[in-house]
């Protein structure tokens, strides 16, 4: 376990900035604490002070998670943002997409969201933007990049696809493999 | 329309040319089959009709014989099946072949082992062999040929007149009559007891026919234990599995009254061994669980928890209230079809789950993070921890996580958690469900659970879900019904123990807020639950309290040839039959004092008792951190304590063997009570209250470990010669000391407490308590005390040193600041 070099810190921060701006200032100052960046294994890891002090224990080839893992650096070295980052990319999201009841599930099982199911979207999106994507009832379901901007949102047919997906919680049991 | 046609003035009409309706199935069916009764109301003719008369009177004269001897046997015909009937034993069974005749096919194996008895009986009487056949051979085929009965009886009789008498003939007559009418009923008699027959029926048709009209009542109610041999016709064909479940529920009944309707000649251990080899069959247990579980469950019990093993709980969810709360999540669920309700009393959290449209486990809900699939009795052990927030948690298997994010939410993601698991593949079902549920605040880690202090310690709290051998959990997992054996339960013992040793050392005993430990496995094998808990409770510094779970069964302070400790009752058990959730067991430890004792054989016993009534005592006095452990010095404070303890409950009593049979180190804790103690039984010894010495007490002792630690390393060895002379002891030493070694740091200082406490011990030990005694030897040791004692008068200590003081530091006080 090591912190960030300054390349990686830079990579990563380029990629949530696609999707909460500014607002990535707010994870690393939280009134509640200092909270920081660990890469181990190729993944990061936000985490606060204080477990990081107990997780300086343990032998890294024993250490398996610790806090909220991030996303992980492929072997070119970018970064991928995993599902597991939505807790806190959702709160501090800029752009935001809301799908039909009916278009959920499709989203859910890592299909791309076609203009028919669309039900609301942020103004001003910009084409191939980060977007998270949210449930009419307000709940979080992943995110993606917009493949239209909102302008073009509207002009477009009905099965066009108008959100790229990424990252859906549907992962969670598709994929339990390679959270870890 | 424009027709006439009014439907109410319809006039009726009758059927048809070509209507022909069927009479209905009765009156159909009543041509092919035999109504029932149909030998005893079938049409009679004439001849028949006056013959029938004349036997019904020849019956009521008959009931008053009870006996007749069976002199003539009536051989059976083998090969047919017909034997059965022609076949008579004398005696016992006298009237059977009458019954036999007429039922002769229909009870083949009824008659094995009366025929065995009867072959000789044919061979010896052939006389009137053929002719009984013949006659015999003529009745079986028909109900009809029953008819013909009475004229071929009376031309037997005579022709045999010398050996039967008229008045058995009528016997012979009546009974089978009542054979006859009997027949429908004892033909299902027949397969039931085919098994138990041989033994029971014949006897019990016996009384029947010797009885005349009483009724054996017993014939239908008893169950007669088939023999051991007998058994194997039971397993080789295929086993006819309602027979066996019906024998499970007699010998059952038998067992509960076993006083009145056991059977004659069957000892009790024939029962419960034929009941044991019924249900191994019937559930499909292997014959070790099964014996276990009938060890653990008296037999009502023991059917209803089998029969709970074989259908699912309920499933439960538990809400995530980290990120919702249960209201508006069941709220969700039944807009999606999902039919719940709250889980209980005792759970906010809980829900459980009826039916469900969609699948409980993928909606979205679900992915969002919402709610956990858990079991209702997985909830329990951490309702027992109650962690509380911003302390440090161990989960020491904590696969699938579950329990790790319950943790997490009552902490609500503060203080830290430790999640480990050894199994790899598991932790990343841990991984998936804590970054789903959102919890934040744990670090998971792959170790084995043994390595846990050396790896990190001093958690707040630590949670045990030891790895088991399933046997609560047979619902879910049906194979443990037949793979497990003794030595995987001593296995799994054998792990949860070394577990939970080293659970127990990762605990800080001295946390502010914890210092507990909660261990818990979802067996319930007294071996992994009552035993592992009595073995950690004898070898480490705990105790059980209770786990705060107001329901559930107690958990066994006895069982079997073994004996545990009487606070085992402080635990819990949980089964599936009588809570509706899967087995479960959970102890919940306090851990008071830090250092592990050391056993020895012959301390090790008596050491749990000091150990658990020391905490009593320590209400008083709060343990203090101790850095180093020093067996030694604790045991002789110990021992010094435990005189104390014993001193002032029980003032005139000297338990002195058991002061010999401390073991070196059983607390700190004790360390610090026994300066206290030391103070307030040297007031006592002195019978001159010192108050302010007593008072000083706990500081001086805080001193005294803190300094006392390098400095009495080296000492300890010259000091702790059981056999060595009191140097210097005395009573009144240490109060004198306590007060002087507030005040001065001096190396010596130090020393004496210890020599003191020692010699004091030496002192009790020698002396029990007695003032006067006490006056003598100080008598004795004046001497050698002779130039300590003056610098140690309490009036004087007091002064040279904070003249010293004054002089390094311009603070000087009446109250002596310990520096």
């Amino acid at each position: 376990m090591r912190p960030l070099t300054e390349e990686e810190t830079r990579v990563m921060f380029e990629k949530m900035a696609k999707y909460i701006g500014e607002n990535l200032q707010l994870l690393v100052d939280r009134p509640d604490g200092t909270y920081c960046f660990r890469l181990h294994n190729d993944r990061v890891y936000y985490v606060s002070e204080k477990i990081l002090k107990l997780a300086a224990n343990i032998s890294g080839d024993k250490l398996v998670s610790l806090g909220t893992c991030f996303g992980k650096f492929t072997k070119s070295h970018r970064f991928r943002l995993h599902i597991t980052a939505l807790d806190y990319l959702a709160p501090y999201a800029k752009y935001k997409v809301w799908i039909k009841p009916g278009a959920e599930q499709s989203f859910l099982y890592g299909n791309h969201v076609l203009k028919s199911g669309l039900g609301r979207i942020t103004e001003n999106t910009c084409q191939y933007q980060g977007v998270v994507v949210y449930s009419m009832a307000d709940v979080p379901l992943g995110f993606g990049v917009a493949a239209k901007s909102t302008q073009d949102c509207r002009k477009v047919d009905p099965m066009a696809i108008v959100v790229f997906h990424q990252a859906d919680i549907g992962e969670y049991v598709r994929h339990e493999e390679t959270l870890t | 329309m424009g027709r006439k046609l009014d439907p109410t003035k319809k006039e009726k009409r009758g059927p048809g040319r070509k209507a022909r309706k069927q009479k209905g199935a009765e009156t159909e069916l009543a041509r092919f089959l035999p109504a029932a009764g149909d030998e005893n109301s079938k049409r009679l003719s004439s001849r028949a009709r006056k013959r029938a008369a004349k036997r019904r009177l020849g019956s009521a004269e008959s009931l008053a014989m009870h006996k007749f001897p069976g002199a003539k046997p009536l051989p059976g015909k083998l090969p047919k099946g017909i034997s059965g009937g022609a076949v008579q034993t004398p005696g016992k069974k006298g009237a059977q072949p009458l019954h036999h005749g007429t039922q002769g096919k229909k009870r083949p194996a009824l008659t094995h082992s009366s025929e065995e008895e009867e072959v000789e009986e044919e061979d010896s009487e052939e006389d009137g062999v053929l002719n009984q056949e013949d006659l015999w051979g003529s009745e079986d085929s028909d109900a009809d040929m029953i008819d013909d009965y009475g004229a071929d009886s009376d031309s037997e009789g005579e022709d045999e007149d010398e050996e039967l008498l008229p008045i058995e003939r009528a016997a012979q007559k009546q009974k089978v009559q009542e054979a006859v009418a009997g027949g429908q009923w004892s033909e299902e008699e027949t397969e039931e007891e085919e098994e138990k027959g041989s033994l029971q029926s014949c006897p019990q048709k016996d009384d029947e026919t010797e009885g005349g009209l009483q009724i054996n009542v017993d014939e239908e109610e008893s169950f007669v234990l088939p023999l051991p041999g007998e058994m194997e016709q039971d397993i080789l064909p295929a086993p006819d599995l309602q027979r066996i479940h019906k024998r499970i529920q007699d010998i059952v009944g038998v067992l509960r009254d076993f006083g009145t309707q056991r059977e004659e000649g069957r000892s009790r251990s024939e029962y419960l061994h034929r009941l044991q080899k019924d249900l191994a069959t019937y559930y499909s247990y292997g014959d070790f669980l099964l014996g276990k579980l009938m060890d653990l469950f008296p037999l009502s019990e023991l059917v209803e928890f089998l029969e709970a093993n074989e259908v699912p709980r309920p499933i439960t969810l538990r809400t995530n209230t980290l990120k919702t709360r249960r209201r508006d999540l069941a709220q969700a669920l039944i807009n999606r079809g999902v039919n719940l309700d709250p889980l209980g009393k005792w759970s906010k959290t809980g829900l459980v789950v009826y039916d469900s449209s969609v699948p409980i486990g993928a909606t979205p809900e679900y992915l969002a993070g919402y709610y956990m699939l858990q079991g209702a009795s997985s909830m329990l052990p951490v309702m027992a921890l109650a962690p509380q927030e911003h302390e440090r948690i161990l989960d020491m298997c904590c696969a699938p996580g579950g329990k790790t994010s319950y943790i997490a939410q009552l902490m609500k993601n503060t203080g830290v958690i430790l999640a480990n698991d050894a199994n790899a593949e598991r932790l990343k079902s841990v991984v998936g469900n804590l970054h789903r549920l959102g919890v934040t605040n744990t670090i998971i880690s792959h170790y084995d659970g043994r390595q846990f202090p050396k790896v990190v310690g001093g958690f707040d709290r630590v949670l045990l879900d030891a790895p088991c051998s399933g046997t609560g959990v047979i619902s879910k997992d049906p194979a443990v019904k037949t793979n497990k054996d003794e030595k995987d339960i001593l296995r799994c013992a054998h792990l949860q123990k070394e577990l939970l040793l080293s659970a127990i050392d990762s605990v800080n005993a001295t946390s502010k807020t914890g210092g507990y430990l909660v261990y818990c496995t979802c067996s319930i094998m007294v071996e992994e639950n009552e035993w592992v808990v009595d073995y950690a409770l004898k070898k480490r510094n705990v105790r059980l309290v209770p786990t705060g779970l107001d329901f559930g069964q107690e958990g066994f302070t006895r069982f079997r040839e073994r004996r545990f400790h009487p606070t085992l009752r402080s635990t819990r058990r949980f089964y599936p039959h009588t809570h509706n959730m899967d087995g479960f067991f959970i102890a919940k430890f306090k851990k008071f004092s830090n250092s592990i004792p050391q056993s020895q054989t012959g301390n090790s016993a008596a050491s749990t008792p000091t150990s658990l009534d020391l905490p009593e005592v320590k209400g008083q006095v709060t343990p203090k951190p101790e850095g180093s452990s020093q067996p030694a010095k604790k045991a002789r404070v110990a021992m010094k304590t435990k005189q104390q303890l014993q001193k002032r409950q029980h003032p005139k009593k000297a338990s002195f063997q058991k002061q010999n049979g401390i073991s070196k180190g059983t607390d700190s804790g004790l360390s610090t009570v026994s300066c206290d103690t030391k103070s307030q039984a040297s007031s006592k010894l002195q019978d001159s209250s010192q108050p302010t010495q007593e008072i000083r007490g706990p500081k001086v002792t805080k001193k005294l470990k803190q300094q006392s630690a390098t400095l009495l390393s080296s000492k300890k060895v010259a000091f702790w010669k059981p056999n060595g002379p009191p140097k210097g002891t005395d009573t009144e030493v240490p109060v004198l000391s306590l007060s002087k070694t507030q005040d001065t740091l001096k190396p010596e200082d130090w020393v004496q407490p210890l020599r003191s406490t020692r010699g004091t011990k030496k002192v009790k030990q020698q002396l029990p308590a007695q003032p006067s005694k006490r006056a003598a030897f100080r008598k004795q040791n004046g001497t050698p005390k002779g130039p300590e004692t003056p610098a140690m008068s309490p009036l004087d200590s007091s002064q040279p040193p904070p003249a010293k003081r004054r002089k390094s530091q311009s603070r000087g006080s009446s109250h002596p600041v310990l520096s």
